[in-house]
């Protein structure tokens, strides 16, 4: 260990803690010590090993060997039920709620005893307010934003009234102004006594919020620091073991021909939960990249439906590929045009998860690639495309036989982006295209796409990360409530200025904002 | 005249319904906690002969009632088993107990076949069975029908005002979030199969012990599958599987009064056959084609296997 001898009082320490699963190590002998009021973080790129260590804590998996220490006893967490009565409570990535349940019904299944609803919705409320976190306990959970189950999630940790809170990669879903906000109620949690472990790739914000740091690589501990003391890069050197790959990102060629035009594009949603589109204008053209920023939620899937052609218009003018109005071609015809697209959901959309990856390469770049003789595959060039994608993105898992659903999120996302890249799109559409990616591979796809765009490609970029957009984007746009602000140049934006206009509040953005300016409202 | 008719076609619709409401109330429960279980006929078999020799045996309808419901559940725990330890298909293991359970009862019932037992008068309640037209068909009846009501009251509080109903249909919806925030989902799904094992039991004990007290082998006659498209088609909502369950047993028996009156019409009787399924689907169809509320309604894990990680 590194760090000076802990304190005999840590309130969660490990001892030497593995976990062999069948084939792979995913912990090997960690040790780790949170104090009373501590915000500790557990620093990994993916396949690191952090998951699986919470859910040793969290008693959803078992150790195979090594102590846990809880308040200087040394337990068996047995299951979630124990580890809450422990006080341990846990806010999941991908999050533990029940749709059809409202958020007091789901509250009420996470806490012992049998609580009467009406007075837990007053306990909720008293909570959230306290720690500022607005949630409405009636409001049945699929029709809340993801930021505000989010929320849900908080509160319902917090009623418990943890000693230990859990967060998996909490802010991937919240805007900066959302983050800032959820820092200060960690740090009130914390000043009260509450331990926080805090999972996250995201160097900055640890920097800005935890007092110490456990790094992962592989399994294994690979070093503790203070991250106010250190820098993103030297955090960065110690989770995957060398310098952060940097992006080149030249000036943008600017002037090339226009690859993809909305037109006044309206679509009202079908899903009743969903968000109609509300005139949108976008010009994207040959060598830049154009990100749209914006809360999850409010329009992004409907526009990159509309954009794909999985949703059909009724007019063909709004949607222009390459010059061809689009609008009612089907997503086949749409690729034909020259349309690359990368959706948000890798398995179901980007990927069918039972098929191996050779026939997920098939399935979009059967005709671009000449996979396809005749209505018959040609399996050997397949495997090719396949391999080649691999290769080049660097696809760890079982190669070109594995199955879609058996990869990792990072690793299946990096062959779904290779097998996009690499058919040489006229424009390429990406949905969060390093979503749960590690600092290292997300640093290779962004400098393929910028790549793709200095060959001539036009680039959409949506994704919910502005430093990603800061980062490779030409020019800026923010999506908030079905409507699309003017775009901004990169150079002339800055971060607090696209925050807030993912509030839906740009100039000129009218008056229809309040009501449905949920997240601006409440952060 | 017409009023003794009125009551007649009602009493027996009542009684028509009565073994399907049984049933499917039961197969609600099973598939709100998320398990899907085919083997209904198998089970409403298993549970009609087990009641009927025990009753036969005994002399005690009661005891054959019991009967009738342990070896339902104890059908439903083998599948159980199957499905929710071994994770085997859902739908392969159903199918497999509904073949399984109409054929043992058969076996079983060899030396039953064509005995009868002694009706079971039924209970008259004071006063609102003296109500005209409505009294004589709703509250002169067996006391399993008056239980169906009850079950139906039981399972409407327990599952939209009870922690427990609370928890299954968490079960049901998504078993890993419940597992993580710390409940029991394979005990849940074993407690919600059985019982729904136990109510098709019930459901066989009042053909055989009740409804028609002989047993005679296939008297079954495909109810559990009617119960189970039941479930579906009402949405896995108690009321419409109630109103579902009279409709069919009413167009099953209007279409016997209209066949046993042996009225001139030119009418092929198979089309009057068929008037209860189409009927029946047709109507709920027609009531539950809300997407948002089906979404709302359907446990979204039905059929999937789930076990937590050790």
């Amino acid at each position: 260990m590194t760090t000076s001898s802990l304190p005999p009082t840590a309130r969660l320490a490990l001892h030497g803690i593995r976990k062999v699963y069948p084939g792979v190590v995913a912990n090997d002998g960690i040790d780790l010590a949170v104090a009373p009021g501590e915000i500790h973080a557990v620093l990994g790129e993916n396949g690191a090993g952090k998951s699986t260590l919470m859910k040793i804590i969290y008693g959803v998996t078992r150790p195979s060997a090594g102590e846990i220490r809880w308040e200087g006893q040394a337990v068996t967490v047995r299951d979630p039920a124990h580890a809450r009565e422990l006080g341990i409570g846990m806010v999941f990535q991908h999050f533990s709620l029940f749709e059809t349940l409202t958020v007091a019904e789901n509250v009420a299944l996470a806490l012992p005893g049998r609580p009467e609803l009406r007075e837990l919705s007053r306990r909720i409320e008293e909570v959230s307010a306290r720690y500022g976190l607005p949630v409405d306990p009636r409001r049945t959970v699929h029709a809340l934003s993801v930021g505000e189950r989010q929320r849900v999630e908080i509160v319902r940790c917090l009623l418990q009234q943890p000693r230990l809170l859990i967060m998996d990669e909490p802010t991937s879903v919240l805007t900066p102004q959302a983050v800032e906000k959820l820092f200060e109620t960690l740090r009130r949690l914390a000043a009260e006594g509450c331990s926080i472990l805090y999972i996250s790739h995201k160097l900055d914000e640890i920097r800005a919020l935890c007092h110490s740091a456990t790094v992962l690589r592989g399994g294994r501990v690979s070093g503790h620091c203070r991250p106010a003391e250190e820098t993103p890069a030297s955090m960065a050197r110690m989770m995957i073991g060398k310098d952060l790959p940097h992006c080149e990102h030249g000036p943008a060629q600017g002037g090339g021909e226009i690859r993809l035009r909305l037109a006044g594009l309206s679509h009202a949603s079908d899903d009743p939960y969903g968000v109609d589109l509300r005139d949108l204008h976008l010009e994207v053209r040959a060598g830049e990249i154009v990100g749209i920023a914006g809360v999850s939620g409010n329009g992004q899937q409907e526009l990159l439906r509309a954009i794909s052609g999985e949703e059909r218009l009724a007019e063909k003018h709004p949607v222009q590929i390459c010059g061809a109005e689009a609008g009612r071609l089907s997503a086949g015809a749409r690729r034909r045009l020259g349309l690359c697209f990368v959706p948000e959901e890798r398995l179901g959309r980007g990927a069918v998860p039972a098929l191996p990856l050779v026939d997920n390469g098939l399935l979009t770049a059967a005709r671009g690639q000449g996979l396809v003789r005749a209505g018959f595959l040609a399996r050997g060039k397949a495997r090719a495309f396949a391999e080649r994608c691999i290769a080049t993105f660097d696809v760890r898992g079982g190669g070109a036989d594995a199955a879609a659903q058996s990869l990792s999120g990072g690793n299946l996302q990096k062959f779904i982006m290779g097998r996009e890249i690499l058919q040489a799109p006229k424009l390429l559409v990406a949905a969060q295209p390093t979503w749960g990616v590690d600092v290292g591979a997300a640093a290779f796809i962004r400098q393929a796409i910028i790549d793709l765009r200095n060959r001539g490609c036009a680039v959409l970029v949506i994704s919910e990360e502005l430093d990603e957009l800061f980062e490779i984007c030409d020019r800026i746009a923010v999506i908030a409530q079905g409507r699309l602000s003017p775009p901004r140049d990169i150079g002339e934006a800055s971060m607090e200025e696209i925050g807030l206009w993912m509030s839906g509040l740009w100039p000129g953005a009218g008056t229809s904002a309040p009501n449905t300016a949920g997240e601006a409202a409440h952060a | 005249m017409e009023g003794n008719l009125f009551t007649a076609v009602l009493f027996a619709t009542v009684v028509a319904g009565t073994p399907l409401i049984l049933t499917a109330l039961g197969l609600l429960v099973n598939e709100r906690a998320g398990v899907l279980n085919l083997g209904a006929e198998g089970m409403m078999a298993v549970g009609a002969v087990a009641a009927f020799a025990t009753a036969h045996h005994s002399g005690s309808p009661w005891l054959g009632v019991l009967a009738g419901l342990v070896a339902g559940a104890a059908m439903a725990l083998v599948f159980g088993f199957l499905a929710i330890t071994l994770q085997a298909n859902q739908v392969a293991s159903g199918l497999a107990l509904a073949i399984c359970g109409v054929g043992l009862a058969a076996f079983v019932g060899k030396p039953y076949e064509s005995l009868a037992l002694p009706a079971v008068p039924p209970i008259r309640l004071p006063f609102i069975a003296d109500i005209p037209l409505l009294g004589e068909a709703l509250y002169n009846q067996q006391a399993l029908v008056y239980a169906s009501w009850a079950l139906f009251w039981a399972v409407l509080y327990f599952l939209y005002r009870s922690r427990a109903g609370l928890v299954l249909r968490a079960v049901g919806e998504s078993p890993a979030a419940a597992h993580a925030i710390g409940h029991p989902v394979v005990l849940i799904r074993y407690l919600a199969v059985a019982f729904g094992g136990a109510m098709a039991g019930v459901g066989g004990a009042f053909l055989s012990v009740f409804y028609t007290p002989m047993w005679v082998e296939g008297m079954v006659a495909g109810r559990g599958w009617i119960a189970l498209a039941l479930v579906v088609f009402a949405t896995w909502r108690p009321l419409r599987v109630m109103l579902g369950a009279y409709l069919f047993g009413g167009v099953m028996v209007s279409q016997l009064f209209v066949q046993g009156a042996g009225l001139q019409i030119d009418f092929p009787s198979q089309f009057l056959s068929s008037l209860p399924y189409l009927a029946t689907i047709v109507v709920l169809v027609a009531i539950s084609r809300n997407p948002a509320t089906i979404r709302l309604n359907s446990p979204l894990s039905l059929g999937k296997p789930y076990r937590p990680d050790a």
